[in-house]
């Protein structure tokens, strides 16, 4: 196709509103995070020294890499175990005829629109009584209320996609439904399966309202919470410098996620809600 | 359309299968396919089933664990008294601006970043990169940087803009800065939603028009708007639902103060500082009932618009 001039033009100044709009607040939290701590409190955009004392603060007190251990832990426990039992749903919900997969599917979306606020209180009674009160089963439990409603969404609309021809020739050579399942639609299914893994895995490393109510030490703190209650190193410290390098620190992984699952990612995202 | 569709797919689905004697294969079917729900579905209604439940239970009691043994039945009297307090309604009022500024404007601005991204003649692959990033930051993370960005001490853009009253101490500053954090963070979705409901756009209809002589806004307002309405309908209840939660970006950047309370920070006060399990959950189940309010609503709406021609489902 070909463009005027002034087409490109335009364009090229939309493209770097929309790139200017996206990433300021992310160079703003490195820069931030570079500065000498005396600099902090300049009201300068960018350092005017580079320094990684942020970085040495936060990593050499131990609440921050526990915080990074516990939200790695738990995020990916959430996910495996939801991807796992939303795979084996949404599977059944795609490709099985039996009766009541639209209310298994409503359901999931209805519960996919709960407020977690409405239920951190009972939880925080229950889980203080039975002992689940700050452990790492104690987040990946309720995480499940928006992790599984996600990947049984984003599966389905995945497994949709499939070629059904395959599961019908592995049905005519004589394979039971289990088999049809494992050998042929597994295989198959395994990018849809990762792309569901990271917005669930995204969605898990997330999460704030459960982790400040449900935890209360180094043993399951998970970053985003220990970034609200991190003090700096003694009660003098002011906390902003570190705050911006641990906040740096848990974004990168993100950004690459970002960087090389773009796509993917995009597909996932839309895939649950447009094509439901 | 997940709300639509979802249903309708699974139903039609059904409907294919003749519900006379079941052959052994469909009979097995049927039984695998329960097997293979039963955990996910068994595993939702545990987590999210039961402790609503007790919240119920738990907010018809009084219940303050300061007060351990003064624990019993009071009835609606948790509700009475949340529901002719000012606070829940100045909180809710809050809530409620939050929500309607932040979604118009992530609706707009969505909407634009969709049609600059649909209509890229270069540079798609950075701009959807770059556009992933807002979307997959955390939460309490980009709080802190906009917070950082507008406080006393490092604030920059108090600097850039001459500004001598840091906006977080005042109420209507306050507002501006988590509205501001929590757009830049959510248009992302809400511009992949469209961008993905304008794909399914016919390009002819729009060359048609173009034949006919209507303008860039006819255009837009007579035929794509019309076209992709589900796709807007998905994205606003999504987001209206999620922005009456809204709690990380006000907790870390006010806490409530200077007046921003919302019904999420009410409830957390209540049930984590005041340790009023019994008044915490009477305020957790009422915003479960708004949430419930709020998506009946919207699912009405899309059922209304869900015609033929804008049914979602290429």
């Amino acid at each position: 196709m070909h463009h005027t001039r002034k087409e490109v033009t335009l364009w090229s100044i939309a493209l770097a509103v929309v790139l200017v709009y996206c990433l300021i607040p992310v160079v703003w939290i490195i820069s931030l995070s570079l500065k000498k701590p005396e600099d902090i409190a300049d009201q300068k955009f960018l350092p005017s020294s580079i320094s990684l004392e942020n970085y040495e603060q936060v990593f050499s007190e131990g609440a921050f890499t526990a915080a990074l251990r516990n939200s790695i832990g738990i995020a990916l426990l959430a996910t495996i175990i939801s991807i796992v039992l939303a795979a084996m749903a949404a599977y059944a919900i795609t490709r099985l005829e039996f009766t009541g997969k639209a209310l298994i599917l409503s359901g999931a979306l209805a519960i996919a629109m709960f407020p977690p606020i409405s239920i951190v209180g009972s939880l925080f009674d229950m889980w203080r009584r039975i002992g689940l009160f700050d452990t790492w089963l104690g987040l990946i439990i309720p995480y499940m209320t928006f992790t599984l409603p996600l990947a049984i969404y984003t599966l389905s609309a995945f497994f949709r996609e499939i070629p059904w021809d395959l599961d019908k020739a592995a049905q005519v050579d004589r394979a039971t439904p289990w088999q049809a399942f494992t050998k042929v639609m597994v295989p198959l299914a395994a990018p849809g399966v990762f792309t569901a893994a990271i917005l669930v895995f995204i969605f898990a490393w997330n999460d704030f309202l459960f982790a400040i109510v449900l935890t209360s030490t180094d043993a399951s703190r998970t970053v985003p919470a220990a970034l609200a209650f991190f003090t700096g190193g003694s009660q003098f410290t002011d906390p902003t410098g570190a705050i911006a390098a641990a906040a740096v620190v848990v974004t990168i992984p993100i950004i690459i996620m970002v960087l090389v699952f773009q796509r993917r990612i995009v597909a996932g995202l839309t895939a649950g809600a447009v094509k439901g | 359309m997940a709300v639509e569709s979802a249903g309708a797919v699974a139903a039609s689905e059904t409907k294919g299968k003749k519900k006379a004697p079941l052959s052994g294969r469909a009979r097995e079917e049927r039984r695998l396919g329960w097997l293979l729900c039963a955990p996910a579905v068994f595993a939702m209604l545990l987590v999210t089933g039961y402790p609503i439940v007790y919240a119920i239970v738990l907010s018809l009691q009084r219940y303050d664990l300061r007060f351990p043994d003064d624990r019993e039945f009071v009835g609606l009297g948790n509700y009475i008294t949340v529901l002719t307090s000012s606070t829940w309604w100045t909180d809710f009022f809050n809530t409620i601006l939050i929500t309607v500024i932040s979604v118009s404007i992530e609706l707009v601005l969505g909407m634009l970043i969709a049609l600059v991204m649909h209509r890229a003649i270069f540079g798609r692959g950075p701009v959807r990169a770059a556009i992933l990033i807002p979307y997959g930051i955390i939460t309490v993370v980009s709080a802190f940087t906009w917070r950082y960005a507008f406080d006393a001490g490092p604030g920059f853009v108090l600097a850039w803009f001459n500004i001598d009253t840091p906006p977080l101490t005042t109420r209507s500053g306050s507002f501006f800065v988590i509205i501001l954090a929590e757009v830049w963070k959510t248009t992302p979705f809400i511009a992949l939603l469209l961008l993905a409901g304008l794909a399914l756009v016919p390009e002819e209809l729009q060359r048609a028009a173009k034949v006919d002589g209507a303008n860039a806004f006819q255009r837009f307002f007579k035929i794509t708007l019309p076209l992709i309405m589900p796709s807007v309908l998905v994205a606003l209840l999504f987001r209206t639902l999620d922005a009456f939660r809204v709690f990380d970006s006000v907790f870390v950047m006010t806490r409530g103060a200077n007046e921003t309370e919302t019904v999420s920070i009410l409830g957390y006060n209540t049930l984590i500082n005041r340790v009023n399990i019994g008044l915490g959950s009477a305020i957790s189940v009422l915003i479960f009932i708004c949430v419930i309010l709020i998506a009946m609503a919207f699912v009405k709406g899309l059922g209304t618009s869900a015609s033929p021609a804008g049914g979602g489902k290429r």
